[in-house]
C-alpha cells in the first residue's frame, strides 16, 4: 500500500450527551479517491472537520505525510495541503468567481493578475469557469465545481468532498464524479463521503464504513458488494421497502391552469408555464433540480406566494412542510405545545372566539407525542431541544392535525437518517391513502420514484407531466432541461 | 463672494461630519454590523475635541476626538460583535450612555449650561491653485485639514474595501459570515476592527464639528447627525465614493436652512430644522429596493 | 401542565434583572467616585428623592412613573413583534401637541367628557406618528429603526414651533402653551401631583397581560417577534401585520403617555418636555424583558431613580444627566445575560423578513 498522507487515529468527540466519534481511524493515501460511507449522523462530516480544523477533536491524533500536526484552523488545514467542499454551497454569491476564490485562497482580490490567476488554476484542474462570472448566477454542477477550485486555490494535495453530488441531479452528479477522477489522475488524493453506496461503488478506490462513530471496516473498493456493504453501515440487513398500498384515487382537489409565478427574491427562476391537476389519494413526485421553481409553486399552492398569472383551485385544508425545518417549519424557542398553537391558527378547539385554552392544548401535544412516537420528555419542551428527526415528527404531526385534504411536502427528509426517511415517506403514504392528495419534491429522483406514484418534472420554470412508468433515465434528462445543457461542458 | 459660492461652502463644511461618519458606518456595515452607537462616538468625539482644544490646541482636540470615538464604539464592539447581542439595542444603548456621560463631563468640566464656550478651532486651509477654480474651488478646496482627510478616506475606504485582501473578507464577512468562516476569515475580528475604525471615524467627525464648524460644545449637539450618517449609507449603496456624494447632497440639504431662512422670513425656521429628517425619510423610500443591503448586515 | 412561557422559569427572572441594576448603580458609584463626588451624599440625595418621603413618592415618583410605564408598555409590545421602535420620544411629543391643541379647545365641555377626549387626541397623534415608520418598513422597506429615530428630531422641532408659534401662551412671551383649562385635566389625588394617569396606565398594563397571555393573536404577536418565516409558513399569520400593528399600537401608547403628562402633570406644553421619556423607556421595557406587569415595577424603579436624580444635581451637584449611563449599563446588561433578548435583532433588521 503507498504511503499515507493523512492520517487520523482514535478520533474521539462528543456533543453535549451525545458522542459523535468512539475512536475513529481513517488514513487517505497518496493518489487514492477513499470513499467514506455511512447513514447520516454516522459521523462522517464530524471526521472530516475535523481534519479540516472546523472542529477540535476531543481526542486522538493527526498526521499529515507521518508527522503529527494540530489543525487549529481551516487556515491552519490549507497550509497543509487540505482543502474541503462542504455539502452545502459555501460561496458568496454576490461575489464573483474571481473574488470567491481570492476570499478561500488569500489572494490580493484585485484586477487582471487575479482573472488570470483563477483561469490558469481552473485550466490545470481541468475544470474551466468563467472567472467574472457570480457565483449566485451559476447552475449547481458549476457551483459545485466552483466549490472545488476554492478547495484545490491554495495547492490542495488532499481534497475532501462532504456528499458533494448531493446538490446536483443525476447526469451533473455523474460528470462531477468524472472530474474527480480527472484530479486523482493530476495527483491529489480525494475523501469523498457519501451515503450512497452506488457513488462509493463507481469511483473510490478504497471504501470505509463509519457507523455511529465507529470504523467498521476498510478495504479496497474492488473487493466490496453491496450487500455488505449495506449491512455494515446499517449495523443490520437493510429493511424492505414498505408494500405500496395504492389508495383509490378520488376527485381533482388541486387543479391549476396556465400558471406563472414570479421567483423569489433569492434569484430562483420561478414559474412560467404550469397546469396540472392532483387528485385525492395519489402522491404526486415533483421532481426538479434546486432552483427550478418547485419552491414557489409549493409556496402558490399553499397559499404563501400570489401567482402573476393563472389559477390555482385547491381544496382545503391544506398543509405544508417546508424544507428548512428550523427556520420555518416551527420556532425552536417555542415549546411543542406552542409550536402546535401556532401551526393550528383559530381553528383549533382551543382557540375559541381568539381566546386560548392552553391546558386543552397541552393535553393534545401530549397526545400526539404518543401517536407521532415523538421522543421528548413532555410538550413542555422547547422544540430546538428535540433531534432533527424527531423535530421532524413533529411538524408532521401538526401538518396532519389539520386533516389536510392537501400534503404539500418540499424536501421533507432533509438531514434525516435512513430510518427517520423511510418513516417520513411512509407517512406520506399513509396520508395519501387515507385521502389527501399528496405532492412532494425530494432532490434524490431514486427515492422519488420508491414514494411517488407518478412524476411531474420542473425544468428551468415549464412544467412537464411524465407518462406513467417513465425510468429514471427519461426523467433525469428532462429535469436538465435548458439548465443542464450550460453546465454541461 | 457670491451667494452660490457662499452656499457651496457651507454646504460642504456641514457635510465633512456627515461624510466622516458614514465613511465609517459605511466599513462596519460591510462587515455586517449596523451601529447605531455612532452618534454617541461622534458626541464623545465632540467632547473630546472640545477638551482637547481647551487643554492643548485644535489638534490635541483632533487626536482626543479620535480617540474617544474609539473608546465608545470599543464598548459597542464588545458587546454586540464579542458577545454578539442584538446590535440595535447596543447601539442604543451605547448612544444613551454616551448622551449621559459627554453631559455629565461637560457639566463638570465647564459649569452649569448656558455659557457659551469659544474654543480654539482649525484654520481654513486653501490649496493653492485648486481654490481659484470658479463657483467650486472655494467650496472644495477652501476647508479645513479635515474636510482634505475625509476626500482621502473615501478612497482609502474604496481601496481598503475593494483592492485588499482584507476588505475582500470583510465584505464577505458582511454578506455571509457563515460562509466567510468557512473560507477562513475571522470573522469576529474583522467585524471588531471594523466597528472600532468606524468609531474612530465618528469621533472624528464630532471633531469637525465642534473645531470646523460650530466652534463650541453643546449638550446633545450632534442633533441625530450619526443616524443621519447610517441613512447616508443606505442611500450611497454601501459604496464609498456613492456615500461620499451621499453626504455632500445632504450636506447641502442641511446648508440650504440657512439660505432659506434668510430669504423666507415668514416661515417659521423650526420647518426648515425638520427638513434634513423629511428629506432623508423622503430618499430613504426611494432608494431602498434599487439598492441591495450587506446580505448579513445586523445578524449578530 | 402545560404553562404559559412567560411563567416558565420564574427563579430566573428576577435574577438578571437584579444583576443589571446592581451593575448599573455600581457604575454610578464608580463614577462619582472618580469624578471626586462623595458618593454616599449623592446616594443619600438619591434617596431623599425618590423614597424619602410621602411626598417624594407621591408628588415626584409616581408622576414620573406614569408616562414611563405607557411607554414601556408599548415598546414591550413592539419588540415583542419585532418592531425596533425606537421613536417613542417623538410620539411622546406628537400626542402631548395634540392634547394641547384638543386641550385649549375643549374649556367649556364637561370634565368627564373632555378628559377622555384630550387622551384620545394624544393616543391617535402617537398613533398616526408611528404610521410613518409603519408605512414605511412594510410598503417601502425603511428600516423602523431609521425612521423612528429621525422622525424624533422631526417632533422636537414641531414642539419647538407650536410653542412659539400656534399654540404659544397669550401674552406671546414665554415658549410655552397657555395652561389647560380644568376640564381638560386629568383629576389629582388631594394634596399631591399624583393624577388618574396611573390608574389608566395600570389597566393597560393588565389589559396587555392578558392579550399577551390568553389570546391567540397575542401568541402570534410573539411568534412573529420571534421569526416572521416560521410564523408565516407555518402558523399562516401575515407578519407584516403584526408588525405594523404593534408599532402603531407602541406609538399611541407614547402619544397617550404625552396626553397624560400636558393634562395631568405640566398642563401645559413646552420645549423639553420630555427628560428622554422614550429612551428610558426602553430600559424600562427590557429590564422587565418586556413583560407587562413586569414593566410596571421596572418603570416605578426607573421613575424613582430619575426622581432621585433630580435630587442629586439640587443637593449634592451630581449632573441629573448621570442617570443615563445608568440606565445605558442596564441595557447593556439585560442584552449581554439573555440569550433571547440577544438574538432577536436579525429579524428585525433584515428588510426580507417583512
Amino acid at each position: 500500500m503507498p504511503a499515507a498522507l493523512l492520517t487520523l487515529t482514535a478520533i474521539r468527540k462528543r456533543y453535549g450527551s451525545t458522542e459523535a466519534l468512539k475512536g475513529a481511524d481513517f488514513s487517505l493515501a497518496r493518489g487514492e479517491i477513499h470513499a467514506l460511507l455511512g447513514e447520516n449522523g454516522a459521523g462522517k462530516s464530524t471526521l472530516m472537520k475535523i481534519a479540516f480544523g472546523l472542529v477540535q477533536p476531543d481526542g486522538g491524533r493527526i498526521l499529515v505525510d507521518g508527522a503529527e500536526v494540530i489543525i487549529r484552523n481551516p487556515l491552519a488545514a490549507r497550509r497543509l495541503g487540505i482543502g474541503m467542499v462542504h455539502q452545502h454551497f459555501t460561496d458568496i454569491p454576490v461575489f464573483t468567481v474571481a473574488e470567491n476564490i481570492a476570499l478561500a485562497a488569500g489572494w490580493p482580490p484585485s484586477g487582471r493578475g487575479l482573472r488570470d490567476r483563477v483561469r490558469r488554476l481552473a485550466e490545470e484542474a481541468g475544470l474551466p469557469l468563467d472567472p467574472d462570472a457570480l457565483a449566485g448566477e451559476l447552475s449547481a454542477g458549476l457551483r459545485q465545481r466552483l466549490e472545488v477550485l476554492k478547495a484545490l486555490a491554495g495547492h490542495a494535495r488532499i481534497l475532501l468532498l462532504d456528499e458533494p453530488t448531493s446538490v446536483l441531479p443525476p447526469s451533473e452528479a455523474d460528470t462531477f464524479l468524472g472530474l474527480v477522477q480527472r484530479l486523482r489522475d493530476r495527483g491529489v488524493a480525494t475523501v469523498l463521503i457519501t451515503h450512497k453506496l452506488q457513488e462509493a461503488l463507481a469511483v473510490a478506490d478504497r471504501i470505509t464504513v463509519l457507523r455511529a462513530g465507529e470504523v467498521i471496516q476498510t478495504g479496497a473498493a474492488q473487493s466490496e458488494r453491496p450487500e455488505t456493504l449495506a449491512t455494515a453501515m446499517l449495523g443490520t440487513a437493510p429493511a424492505r421497502p414498505a408494500p405500496r398500498i395504492r389508495a383509490a384515487v378520488g376527485e381533482v382537489v388541486i387543479n391549476a391552469r396556465d400558471l406563472a409565478i414570479p421567483g423569489a427574491a433569492g434569484g430562483g427562476t420561478g414559474i412560467r408555464n404550469a397546469s396540472f391537476q392532483v387528485r385525492a389519494g395519489e402522491v404526486v413526485g415533483l421532481a426538479a433540480v434546486e432552483g427550478n421553481g418547485q419552491r414557489e409553486l409549493l409556496r402558490a399552492l399553499a397559499g404563501l406566494a400570489r401567482p402573476a398569472r393563472g389559477t390555482i383551485q385547491v381544496t382545503g385544508p391544506v398543509s405544508f412542510i417546508p424544507e428548512d425545518r428550523t427556520s420555518e417549519g416551527q420556532i425552536g424557542e417555542l415549546s411543542l405545545t406552542e409550536n402546535l398553537v401556532l401551526s393550528q391558527g383559530r381553528a383549533a378547539p382551543w382557540a375559541q372566539h381568539g381566546w386560548l385554552d392552553w391546558p386543552a392544548a397541552g393535553r393534545r401535544a401530549g397526545e400526539l407525542l404518543e401517536r407521532f412516537d415523538i421522543r421528548a420528555p413532555g410538550p413542555d419542551v422547547a422544540a430546538e431541544r428535540l433531534s432533527g428527526g424527531n423535530q421532524q415528527r413533529q411538524i408532521i404531526a401538526n401538518a396532519m392535525e389539520r386533516r389536510p385534504r392537501v400534503l404539500l411536502a418540499e424536501n421533507p427528509v432533509r438531514g434525516l437518517d435512513l430510518r427517520a426517511t423511510a418513516e417520513v415517506y411512509d407517512r406520506l403514504r399513509r396520508a395519501a391513502a387515507e385521502g389527501a392528495a399528496v405532492l412532494v419534491h425530494l432532490p434524490d429522483l431514486d427515492d422519488l420514484l420508491d414514494v411517488a406514484d407518478r412524476i411531474l418534472v420542473l425544468a428551468a420554470g415549464e412544467l412537464i407531466p411524465m407518462p406513467e412508468g417513465a425510468g429514471r433515465d427519461l426523467i433525469g434528462r428532462t429535469m436538465l432541461g435548458t439548465r443542464g445543457q450550460a453546465a454541461a461542458g | 463672494m457670491d451667494l452660490l459660492e457662499t452656499f457651496l461652502t457651507a454646504a460642504v463644511r456641514v457635510a465633512t461630519p456627515l461624510l466622516l461618519a458614514a465613511l465609517g458606518e459605511t466599513i462596519a456595515e460591510r462587515a455586517g454590523v449596523i451601529n447605531l452607537g455612532i452618534e454617541g462616538a461622534m458626541l464623545a468625539g465632540a467632547l473630546g475635541a472640545a477638551l482637547g482644544a481647551t487643554a492643548g490646541g485644535p489638534l490635541l482636540g483632533v487626536a482626543a476626538a479620535t480617540a474617544a470615538g474609539l473608546c465608545i464604539s470599543l464598548l459597542f464592539a464588545v458587546v454586540a460583535v464579542r458577545f454578539r447581542a442584538n446590535q440595535i439595542i447596543t447601539g442604543t444603548a451605547v448612544t444613551l450612555a454616551a448622551v449621559g456621560l459627554t453631559g455629565a463631563i461637560y457639566r463638570d468640566a465647564y459649569g452649569a449650561e448656558g455659557v457659551g464656550l469659544s474654543l480654539p478651532t482649525l484654520g481654513i486651509l486653501p490649496v493653492p491653485g485648486l481654490s481659484r477654480i470658479p463657483v467650486l474651488g472655494e467650496a472644495l478646496f477652501a476647508q479645513s485639514a479635515l474636510t482634505y482627510a475625509a476626500y482621502l478616506l473615501v478612497a482609502c475606504c474604496w481601496w481598503l474595501l475593494y483592492r485588499t485582501s482584507w476588505g475582500l473578507g470583510l465584505r464577505a464577512a458582511g454578506e455571509a459570515a457563515e460562509h466567510a468562516r468557512a473560507s477562513g476569515v475571522a470573522v469576529a475580528r474583522v467585524r471588531m476592527i471594523a466597528v472600532l475604525i468606524g468609531g474612530a471615524l465618528a469621533g472624528l467627525a464630532g471633531a469637525s464639528l465642534v473645531l470646523a464648524q460650530v466652534g463650541t460644545f453643546a449638550e446633545k449637539m450632534t442633533a441625530g447627525r450619526g443616524f443621519i450618517a447610517i441613512a447616508i449609507v443606505v442611500l450611497g449603496g454601501w459604496h464609498p465614493v456613492r456615500v461620499a456624494l451621499a453626504a455632500l447632497f445632504f450636506g447641502a440639504a442641511m446648508a440650504l436652512q440657512f439660505l432659506f431662512q434668510s430669504f423666507l422670513l415668514g416661515v417659521p425656521y423650526q420647518l426648515f430644522l425638520m427638513l434634513p429628517y423629511l428629506l432623508t425619510l423622503l430618499v430613504l423610500a426611494g432608494a431602498w429596493g434599487r439598492t441591495r443591503a450587506p446580505g448579513d448586515l445586523g445578524r449578530s | 401542565m402545560p404553562q404559559d412561557p412567560q411563567l416558565r422559569s420564574h427563579g430566573h427572572a428576577l435574577r438578571t434583572p437584579l444583576l443589571a441594576l446592581g451593575i448599573g448603580l455600581a457604575v454610578l458609584v464608580l463614577g462619582l467616585a472618580t469624578a471626586g463626588y462623595p458618593p454616599l451624599p449623592a446616594l443619600a440625595a438619591l434617596w431623599r428623592g425618590a423614597l424619602g418621603s410621602p411626598d417624594a413618592i407621591l408628588s415626584a415618583l409616581l408622576p414620573r412613573a406614569i408616562p414611563l410605564i405607557l411607554i414601556g408598555l408599548g415598546i414591550g409590545l413592539a419588540f415583542r413583534a419585532g418592531a425596533f421602535n425606537i421613536g417613542a420620544e417623538g410620539q411622546f411629543y406628537a400626542g402631548a401637541i395634540a392634547a394641547t391643541w384638543v386641550g385649549l379647545a375643549l374649556g367649556t365641555w364637561p370634565r368627564l367628557v373632555a378628559v377622555p377626549t384630550v387622551l384620545l387626541a394624544g393616543f391617535a397623534a402617537g398613533l398616526a406618528w408611528a404610521a410613518v415608520p409603519a408605512l414605511l418598513r412594510v410598503r417601502f422597506g425603511v428600516l423602523e429603526v431609521i425612521s423612528t429615530l429621525l422622525l424624533n428630531f422631526v417632533a422636537e422641532a414641531l414642539v419647538s414651533w407650536m410653542v412659539l408659534g400656534p399654540l404659544q401662551e397669550s401674552k406671546h412671551t414665554y415658549p410655552q402653551s397657555d395652561p389647560l383649562p380644568w376640564a381638560a385635566r386629568l383629576p389629582q389625588f388631594p394634596g399631591s401631583r399624583l393624577h388618574l394617569g396611573l390608574l389608566v396606565a395600570l389597566c393597560l398594563a393588565l389589559a396587555l397581560w392578558l392579550f399577551g397571555r390568553r389570546t391567540l393573536a397575542g401568541f402570534q404577536l410573539r411568534a412573529v417577534g420571534l421569526s416572521p418565516a416560521a410564523a408565516r409558513v407555518m402558523g399562516g399569520v401575515r407578519p407584516e401585520r403584526f408588525f405594523a400593528a404593534a408599532l402603531l399600537v407602541s406609538g399611541a401608547f407614547a402619544g397617550l403617555a404625552g396626553a397624560s403628562e400636558v393634562s395631568g402633570t405640566t398642563f401645559a406644553l413646552f420645549q423639553n418636555l420630555s427628560p428622554g421619556f422614550g429612551f428610558t423607556g426602553i430600559a424600562v421595557a427590557l429590564l422587565a424583558r418586556l413583560h407587562p406587569l413586569g414593566i410596571v415595577a421596572t418603570g416605578l424603579l426607573f421613575a424613582g431613580l430619575e426622581a432621585g436624580a433630580g435630587a442629586m444635581q439640587r443637593d449634592a451637584g451630581v449632573p441629573a444627566v448621570a442617570v443615563y449611563v445608568v440606565e445605558a449599563v442596564v441595557i447593556l446588561t439585560i442584552v449581554l445575560a439573555d440569550p433571547a433578548a440577544r438574538r432577536a435583532g436579525a429579524a428585525a433588521t433584515d428588510p426580507a423578513s417583512r
